[in-house]
């Protein structure tokens, strides 16, 4: 018996995620009284993951190989197997939701997407996840031998554990896949929404376009990805991909800013997991206030210049 | 090229989300059902398709007699006919294992649906499904053209988008992107009335075989009120040393 982490990398480097599901996967492998192994795919240096209770990391090493969600998720049945795996765990980012109800029906396992926390029980398995985008939680019992947990993301942080792993070369066979890649186009060199700890977003109070500086300069401050809400995607101020929301990206970062955004409830369905939320807006009465930790009533185009400046002089002094 | 939709009737957005029966099960009173929006993209998706390439389009769903009306409204956008499996939902697993039954019966080569419900939000049907048929499945999709039996594909990634091809049969898990919001279509007045004459064939449920369960809910922990800062340095001070977030 196992629990198996499969642990992404990009480039050969691992994303937070890869250390959060690791560090998920040790406390339900002690839960369990097992052990953990993870699983990773051209890692540059799968001793990272040690540091999160790692004891075991499976490598799988081949150059010619990228992501493909047939082959990938075929692989991860292919080492469950070999680690007599009875838990898996898969992080929420595009990849991994796009394999975990693969994997799942590959090994006749039940599933559950949007996990928070360590099982509540094992004997019945029961798991508490997310629903009704946020607005509550669903507690689910899966009945079968094998369970596929996808952890939603930020929900159970990072935990040092430091062990002596050990890195074992894992060699499988590749799967036939019927859909091919033919490219990828990257935004470069900017911090994405999926993986930023901080967001700053935008909305219609902007007034237009031209007045997105600010926020981009707020966003280079604290090092964090920009949005925006519907209205200004639909309007063509900003690209669809900083779109935030129900039908635009979730966001579960540490600390969401929303930035003359009233705060519809499409809206914060999509941006209710982050942790801190602040909220600046000239209308005391906009519904944000009332999903929001932190807020100033007043007006961006003032607040958010002496933010920034304030912001600067608070990153020298504590650089 | 035959297309099947698959549609969640959910708890419209605004709805308030109560619990019944010892919070074990959701409160319908009085809540307004939908389409599930992100299987709004995949249908308006599927009526270009039938406009601009003669296919044709089934809509799909598992559930009660209660799910009639959402099929209707996707009939009154279009939709040439509709199939309601006569069984209550018990988890992903289930509803995929169905709907890959209808799949097969039916004959169709390309299934669309959006990539996950806003009531469960389990994300898990199509891959299952695709997975059970052993069919082409692509998820987070944000773009798809199809030419003859051949399909390109867009699909979201973290920071991007990766360009797929690929060859029908095909299942499609879509979102916003996959057609704009400004596409969307409200049925009007001769949608609606000719939606009524369009068949509704109601099949058995034929596995019943779920692989978990849902045990109870619960609404989290209501929230401290917002605190409302005067000026920039309060708030700094209180995102470092109270909330520890900068």
């Amino acid at each position: 018996m196992s629990v198996l982490v499969f642990a992404e990398t990009s480039e050969g480097k691992f994303k937070k995620s890869a250390f959060e599901v690791t560090s998920y996967g040790k406390k339900v492998a002690e839960q369990l009284g097992t052990n953990v192994v993870v699983l990773t795919i051209n890692a540059n240096d799968a001793s990272l993951l040690y540091t999160y209770g790692a004891e075991k990391v499976l490598n799988v090493s081949n150059e010619n190989l990228k992501f493909n969600a047939k082959v990938y998720s075929n692989i991860i049945k292919q080492a469950s197997e070999k680690e007599n795996s009875t838990v898996i765990v898969i992080d929420s980012n595009t990849n991994g939701l796009y394999i975990a109800p693969m994997v799942a029906v590959n090994l006749k396992a039940g599933y559950a997407s949007n996990v928070v926390a360590i099982p509540n029980s094992v004997s019945p398995f029961t798991v508490k996840r997310k629903a009704f985008s946020s607005k509550a939680f669903n507690l689910i019992e899966i009945n079968t031998t094998i369970k596929v947990l996808s952890l939603s993301k930020n929900s159970f942080g990072l935990i040092e554990n430091k062990v002596e792993g050990t890195t074992e070369v894992f060699s499988p066979s590749i799967a036939e896949s019927g859909i091919q890649s033919i490219k990828i186009e990257q935004t470069s060199g900017k911090v994405t929404i999926a993986d930023a700890d901080i967001v700053v977003s935008g909305g219609r109070g902007l007034k237009g376009p031209e007045n997105w500086g600010m926020i981009e300069e707020l966003a280079t401050v604290l090092g964090a990805a920009t949005a925006c809400s519907k209205p200004v995607s639909d309007l063509g101020w900003r690209p669809h991909s900083e779109h935030v929301g129900q039908t635009g990206k979730p966001v579960a970062s540490n600390l969401y800013i929303a930035i003359g955004i009233s705060g519809a409830i499409q809206h914060l369905a999509g941006i209710n997991s982050s942790k801190v939320k602040v909220v600046i807006n000239t209308d005391a009465e906009a519904p944000f206030f009332k999903a929001a930790d932190y807020g100033i009533v007043g007006d961006a185009f003032e607040v958010v210049p002496k933010l920034v400046e304030k912001l600067k002089e608070f990153k020298a002094n504590n650089a | 090229m035959k297309i099947l939709v698959c549609i969640s009737h959910v708890p419209d957005t605004t709805s308030k989300i109560n619990f019944t029966e010892n919070d074990s099960k959701f409160d319908s009173n009085g809540v307004q059902f939908v389409i599930n929006p992100y299987d709004e993209f995949a249908l308006t998706r599927a009526m270009w398709f039938k406009e601009k390439q003669g296919a044709t389009v089934t809509v799909v769903t598992v559930g009660n007699a209660t799910t009639e009306p959402t099929l209707r409204k996707a009939l009154a956008i279009g939709a040439d006919d509709a199939i309601r499996v006569n069984a209550e939902a018990i988890d992903g697993f289930m509803v995929a294992k169905e709907l890959s039954d209808v799949v097969k019966n039916g004959g169709f080569n390309l299934v669309l649906a959006g990539k996950e419900s806003i009531d469960y939000n389990g994300g898990m049907v199509p891959g299952m499904l695709a997975s059970f048929l052993d069919y082409n499945f692509v998820n987070a999709c944000v773009g798809l053209e199809i030419e003859g039996n051949k399909a390109t594909i867009s699909r979201e990634i973290d920071g991007g988008k990766e360009i797929l091809s690929a060859d029908l049969p095909l299942i499609i898990a879509g979102q916003k992107g996959l057609v704009e919001e400004k596409d969307l279509r409200i049925p009007n007045m001769r949608g609606i009335m000719m939606a009524r004459q369009k068949k509704l064939e109601v099949v058995e449920s034929k596995f019943n075989e779920a692989a978990s369960k849902s045990v109870s809910f619960e609404k989290p922990t209501a929230k401290s009120a917002c605190k409302l800062v005067d000026n920039v340095d309060e708030l700094i001070g209180l995102l470092h040393n109270e909330a520890k977030v900068i």
